[in-house]
């Protein structure tokens, strides 16, 4: 097996024609960590892998793989491989064919390539369908083909296009655990696109929060849902409500604010100069049905909804220029005093759960 | 209502089921046959009758004044017995191998082209309508277009003697197997071309990159991933290639100038002289001759995707 490759992306950018498709994102991925690229469609996750791979030219900037250049590179120059998100399967061959399709191109004789296929069907545990065509496997067989198929090149990168996207949520679910336990054994670095909040939170080593052809922010899921760097990441991480106001002064510590149309509220954080928009991120599960210990940390809210979750209950509440502001309540707390809609309860939340997030333009 | 009294009416219904109701039956088990009716018409009127009466008439007997009902195998044993035929057969089979060979490179780079090199949808659509331009005149008109082309004082040759290439003008290019097979080729090409086009167009495009990822360079992609998938499109394209060059009858008059046969042309001549039971005859014999080489192409290919 080959050694990991670090990826070092450097201030590259994607244009087709006049729209940018990636704006000149840094990010250096370490060698042997498994990245997820997390965003919305279009924000240009998907870009950023092509040229990481090869596919998609790079307009401007370089891609670095285990210190040397790519950029101009053909893609099986590169050290990658990629999983395509349909799988991109050939289906005129079989599956031996299909894994031994590379070999096949730089010209290994016939009986070795087979055989080195066949070894790599056998790691996947795909071995005894190895006469067969894929269409006549299910999803989660065809992307087992898919990733022998890519690491029979031996890669220092696998690199995965929305790889789970096509399997029924069960089988997501047992695949993105092989995929895991498939980088722990091989070692090499994984650079897999997603939309989905949980299987980054799964998988990653490193979530690259992307929005609008810009990295909002790249850390470790930890970091990124407890410490979520802008309004963007807070919201489509989920689990979080994202209250903006304009900052109104300072005091001990606390940064004061005013939501339009609502009350003065109060977060962590540095000094800033009043009259700034300001974002605050309040964690779901952490706020409380109640007053207020300290001033400038609850509101009260009409309920608008309610959903029963199973372990939890999700109440929906509205109110004092707060549209919308989710409380993630526990079912045991909530059925001791039930709520129903239309009802005004006092919602509060400890200091250390309102997090003042930045803004990309600062 | 319980199971009991389910029962006693759905046997009540078998024995009075009112009059009414079986005609209903009667007329929706019917509808269904007569929708088809109109189609089974026409295809028998059409297709079914004219078939067996050919088939009906190649056993019949003739003389230089009428045909007479008979059945006899004269007919079949004279055209198979007969050197000519065989050798009328083997010239078209000849025409439609080597037209059948340039129609599919051709059409193939053509449809290529179209399909993975030209970007937009709209381009595409353009270029192919451009194609199918020749086909707004008839096939008479186009290949009587070649020979002011073709000819002894035609544009090739006058052209050539002109600029010093050739001291004379080259006799082969009308009238000969090559202004056959121009025609053939140009009149053809284009039912080569809108199939492979369509299986080209359902390639999966990730299915290039894929290859190009496991380091394939554009011919290997083209020779191991593009044209096994275009093999359906193929197919179709050389059934209407083979089966139009085998009933071809005009072009080979026209552009051979009378110097060569095909099996069509030989049909018409036996009809022109009243022949009609061994014409009959030779057309049986042609129509299986083209039905086992389709069956041939469709037992190399399975076309069922594109259909």
């Amino acid at each position: 097996m080959s050694q990991p490759a670090e990826i070092d992306i450097i201030s590259v950018s994607k244009k087709y024609g006049p729209t940018t498709a990636v704006d000149a994102i840094s990010l250096k991925i370490p060698a042997g960590a498994y990245c997820c690229l997390l965003g919305p469609s279009g924000c240009g996750k998907s870009s950023t892998l092509r040229m990481i791979a090869g596919h998609e030219s790079i307009s401007q900037g370089d891609i670095r793989l285990g210190g040397k250049v790519v950029t101009d590179f053909p893609p099986a120059k590169r050290g990658t491989a990629m999983m395509f998100q349909s799988y991109a399967l050939f289906p005129h061959m079989d599956l031996i064919d299909n894994v031994a399709f590379s070999l096949k191109m730089k010209g290994v004789e016939k009986g070795e390539r087979r055989a080195r296929a066949l070894d790599m069907l056998k790691l996947m545990q795909m071995e005894p369908y190895a006469s067969r065509r894929p269409a006549q496997l299910s999803g989660g067989q065809q992307q087992r083909v898919a990733l022998a198929r890519a690491l029979i090149t031996d890669p220092e990168a696998l690199l995965l296009d929305e790889p789970l996207s096509a399997l029924d949520p069960f089988l997501k679910i047992r695949m993105r655990a092989e995929l895991k336990r498939l980088q722990k054994n091989l070692g090499i670095t994984f650079v897999h696109v997603t939309h989905s909040q949980d299987e980054a939170m799964a998988l990653a080593d490193l979530i690259v929060v992307m929005n609008d052809g810009r990295i909002e922010q790249a850390a470790h899921p930890r970091e990124v849902f407890e410490r979520p760097a802008t309004a963007f990441v807070a919201r489509f991480m989920g689990d979080h409500n994202v209250v903006s106001g304009r900052v109104t002064g300072h005091r001990d510590g606390l940064v004061t604010f005013e939501v339009p149309g609502g009350p003065e509220l109060a977060a962590v954080g540095r000094p800033m100069e009043a009259g700034r928009a300001v974002d605050v991120a309040i964690r779901t599960d952490r706020v409380r049905i109640g007053a207020p210990e300290q001033e400038g940390f609850g509101f009260t809210g009409i309920v608008s909804n309610i959903e029963y979750q199973g372990a939890s209950v999700k109440i929906s509440a509205a109110g004092a220029g707060i549209e919308d502001f989710t409380v993630i309540a526990d079912d045991t707390a909530f059925f001791a005093r039930p709520i129903v809609i239309g009802e005004a309860i006092p919602l509060s939340w400890a200091a250390r759960d309102a997090l003042v997030l930045g803004r990309l333009d600062s | 209502m319980t199971a009991a009294t389910m029962e006693d009416k759905a046997q009540m219904e078998i024995t009075k089921k009112p009059l009414t109701d079986r005609i209903g039956g009667l007329v929706s088990a019917a509808a269904s046959y007569l929708q088809a009716l109109p189609l089974t018409l026409i295809l028998g009127f059409f297709f079914v009758l004219p078939i067996l009466t050919i088939i009906i008439v190649s056993f019949w007997d003739y003389d230089f004044a009428g045909i007479y009902p008979d059945f006899m195998t004269m007919n079949y044993t004279d055209t198979l017995g007969s050197w000519v035929t065989w050798k009328t057969y083997l010239n078209t089979l000849k025409y439609a191998a080597i037209v059948w060979a340039l129609t599919l490179v051709i059409g193939f780079w053509v449809a290529y082209f179209l399909a993975f090199h030209v970007r937009t949808a709209s381009m595409q659509m353009v270029l192919f309508l451009v194609c199918t331009v020749p086909f707004l005149t008839s096939n008479i008109i186009r290949m009587i277009s070649w020979i002011p082309v073709l000819g002894r004082n035609g544009l090739v040759n006058s052209t050539l003697v002109q600029a010093g290439i050739i001291p004379a003008p080259i006799e082969w290019l009308l009238y000969s197997d090559f202004a056959v097979v121009l025609a053939m080729v140009h009149l053809y090409t284009l039912f080569m071309v809108t199939p492979v086009f369509n299986t080209l167009m359902r390639i999966d495009r990730s299915l290039i990159e894929a290859a190009r990822d496991a380091g394939a360079s554009s011919w290997q992609t083209l020779w191991n991933v593009v044209i096994p998938l275009a093999k359906p499109g193929m197919a179709i394209g050389t059934i209407f290639v083979v089966t139009l060059v085998m009933a071809d009858f005009s072009t080979v008059q026209v552009m051979s100038g009378g110097q060569s046969a095909s099996v069509a042309l030989m049909m018409k001549n036996q009809m022109s002289l009243l022949q009609y039971p061994a014409a009959a005859a030779n057309a049986v014999v042609l129509l299986v001759l083209v039905l086992m080489m389709v069956a041939a192409i469709l037992r190399v290919v399975d076309i069922r995707k594109e259909l």
